[in-house]
């Protein structure tokens, strides 16, 4: 331990990382033991975490007889595309899977323009009222009227079967707000000065010099909601009572539904919808596994940002 | 955290607090705010709209928990009956036994996935390797990016009786069981869902705070001779202690807010004896047997819980840390 005083410690960004290297001179047994089981650990809680997926892979392309035997784990055995085969064929899975695409779409940009518009009024410190604005989007973090009073309002609107009941009653997420908000506090004051003095309205401002400039947390903030409404379901499931209105996600929810009050009848009728749904399952997860790795880090950094300063 | 610089109501009428510039009260000051500021009103005025109907109108049509309800009719509800509901769900026994799974689904989530996140985070803190700790990173996030039903699609495709859960429990010489149906599993298979779906998220705040840790503070005590378990101990813990006070107090208050949805896929009757939960049971008693003022009933004071649980956690915290929400 003496070693390491003479260390000269840099300020970096990952200060974890550099106090791992201020160390590597020389180490205590008792810590490299730890290195190699703190190692082992997280391997075990990376591998832990992906085995639902590897599993649904390989049951998606397995037959259903090693299914059945309880043979498949990350590995398809006896591989077939049949199911596959199965659900694509299915017109009622594609049509679902359409209304998915269709609400994620129209849901995201109304959120967007609301979200946006309203995040840069609040920004402003000129806007008489501010405060009052700002308090009643955080109440309805704490406090919300509840399943049954929002049901009725839906219905009492006529929104029952049509894409507004999904979309109109979380147009805006007060989290998001608040990151977009704090986000267009810490916008240059100078740039919309400049910009104002040329003759630019507070349309002409928001349009042109700040949404422009904003691209970034924009593009965090389509993320957030496009994957909030694309794995959303329940809205659909209490207002859509037409099986060609339903989101994939409902489509799914039904699949389980009826495979677990089959369990306890009898296991043939559980290995087909186990199978069924691993290919299902599969199709909806597949767009958000494919982006994931890319848009990892926007998602990240929007989550600092709304926590750091909301 | 996000809450913090929430600036209290202003009452109408009164000069804004960030407007000093502008002294005159009352009328005139909006008016002159309005004609001014005009255009930056006009972005507000959808979102507003947003806001009262969608959520303060609901908020207002909780009324019916004390009014009696009459479908087709006002959503407000038609005549006062005062706590007629509220001695109802007070008799009902089955209400107290979804209020018991409640506290105890959200006291078991709590104590077990609560403390998670921070060990996950302080382990991959000690990692050097950076490639590795980036890969955990991004495998652990992953989860949260899953819709319910997928994460209860998975819990029944693993706990089913030729899943993996029961292909270990042959394997270590045990019976298989059919978790799903089976009351007394259902506590373990709800918070291990939780776990795997939101520990790795969870540490994205921890790491944070972690990497604003002083530098100096690790040099110092290693010249006292502390080592790497002590300086964890003596520096790392107190350095994320207050984001730790923050998320428990959001933790706290979402206490009994037990996630419906989740629940809501999961169980079935034969795990209602532990499973049924207040939201689930508000649902059953409103939509499915069509007692709407009653449910409300239940549902508000449900909210109400939530409410007083954040209220009190964030008292408690600043009176002992120091550091609260607001």
């Amino acid at each position: 331990m003496v070693n390491e005083v003479l260390d000269p410690v840099s300020a970096g960004p990952d200060l974890a990382a550099v106090r791992g290297s201020t160390t590597r001179v020389k180490e205590t047994t008792g810590y490299r033991v730890f290195t190699v089981l703190n190692t082992v650990a997280l391997t075990l809680v990376g591998l832990l975490t992906l085995y639902p997926f590897l599993n649904l892979v390989a049951k998606a392309f397995s037959s259903q007889g090693y299914i059945a035997a309880g043979e498949v784990n990350i590995f398809p055995r006896g591989f077939n595309v049949t199911t596959f085969q199965g659900v694509v064929s299915d017109p009622m899975f594609w049509i679902n899977y359409k209304n998915t695409v269709v609400y994620t779409v129209v849901a995201t940009a109304i959120a967007m323009v609301l979200t946006t518009s309203f995040a840069y009024a609040l920004s402003k410190p000129q806007l008489k009222g501010r405060g009052l604005l700002v308090g009643m989007a955080l109440v309805t973090m704490l406090y919300a009227g509840g399943l049954i009073p929002n049901y009725l309002l839906v219905n009492a609107l006529g929104f029952k079967n049509t894409i507004w009941a999904i979309v109109l009653p979380n147009a805006i997420n007060v989290f998001n707000l608040l990151v977009m908000k704090s986000f267009f506090d810490n916008f240059p004051q100078e740039l919309e000065e400049a910009a104002s003095i040329d003759g630019l309205t507070t349309y002409g401002v928001f349009f042109r010099v700040v949404l422009p400039l904003s691209k970034a947390v924009i593009a965090t903030m389509i993320l957030f909601y496009a994957v909030q409404f694309w794995n959303s379901w329940f809205q659909a499931y209490l207002y859509f009572d037409q099986r060609d209105l339903y989101p994939v996600t409902v489509y799914l929810r039904n699949l389980l539904a009826a495979a677990t009050s089959t369990e306890s009848l009898g296991s043939d009728a559980v290995q087909i919808a186990s199978n069924v749904q691993s290919v299902a399952m599969l199709l909806t997860v597949l767009p958000i596994v494919c982006l994931y790795p890319f848009i990892q880090k926007y998602f990240v950094s929007g989550v600092m940002l709304g926590s750091v300063k909301g | 955290m996000s809450l913090r610089t929430a600036a209290p109501p202003v009452p109408l009428g009164q000069p804004d607090v960030a407007t000093p510039a502008r002294p005159q009260p009352g009328r005139e000051g909006w008016a002159r705010a309005l004609r001014k500021d005009w255009r930056l009103y006009s972005l507000a005025v959808l979102p507003l709209l947003f806001f009262l109907i969608f959520k303060y109108v609901p908020m207002a049509g909780a009324v019916i928990a004390f009014r009696r309800f009459q479908p087709g009719g006002s959503i407000f509800g038609e005549e006062w009956v005062g706590l007629y509901y509220v001695e109802r769900f007070i008799q009902d026994p089955k209400f107290w036994d979804t209020f018991a799974n409640t506290a105890i689904i959200g006291a078991l989530t709590l104590v077990v996935v609560f403390p998670l996140p921070v060990v996950l985070a302080l382990m991959l803190n000690e990692v050097r390797v950076r490639w590795f700790k980036k890969a955990v990173q991004t495998v652990s996030y992953l989860p949260h990016f899953m819709s319910v039903v997928i994460v209860a699609g998975f819990v029944f495709e693993l706990t089913s009786l030729d899943g993996t859960v029961n292909k270990i429990v042959e394997a270590l010489g045990g019976d298989p069981v059919s978790f799903m149906q089976r009351a007394e599993w259902f506590r373990t298979i709800y918070v291990s869902s939780e776990v795997w779906q939101t520990v790795g998220w969870g540490t994205i705040l921890y790491l944070a705070a972690l990497t604003t840790i002083d530098e100096q503070l690790y040099e110092a005590s290693r010249i006292d001779g502390a080592n790497r378990w002590k300086q964890t101990w003596h520096i790392t813990l107190p350095g994320i202690r207050p984001t730790m006070m923050v998320l428990l107090i959001l933790n706290i208050g979402q206490f009994m807010a037990v996630g419906f949805e989740k629940v809501f896929l999961l169980y079935n009757p034969l795990t209602y004896p532990t499973a049924d939960v207040l939201s689930t049971y508000v649902y059953r008693v409103g939509l499915t047997s069509g007692q709407l003022s009653y449910a409300t009933a239940i549902g508000l004071f449900e909210a109400l819980i939530g409410l007083v649980l954040v209220f009190a956690a964030n008292a408690i915290s600043r009176r002992i840390t120091g550091s609260s929400l607001w």
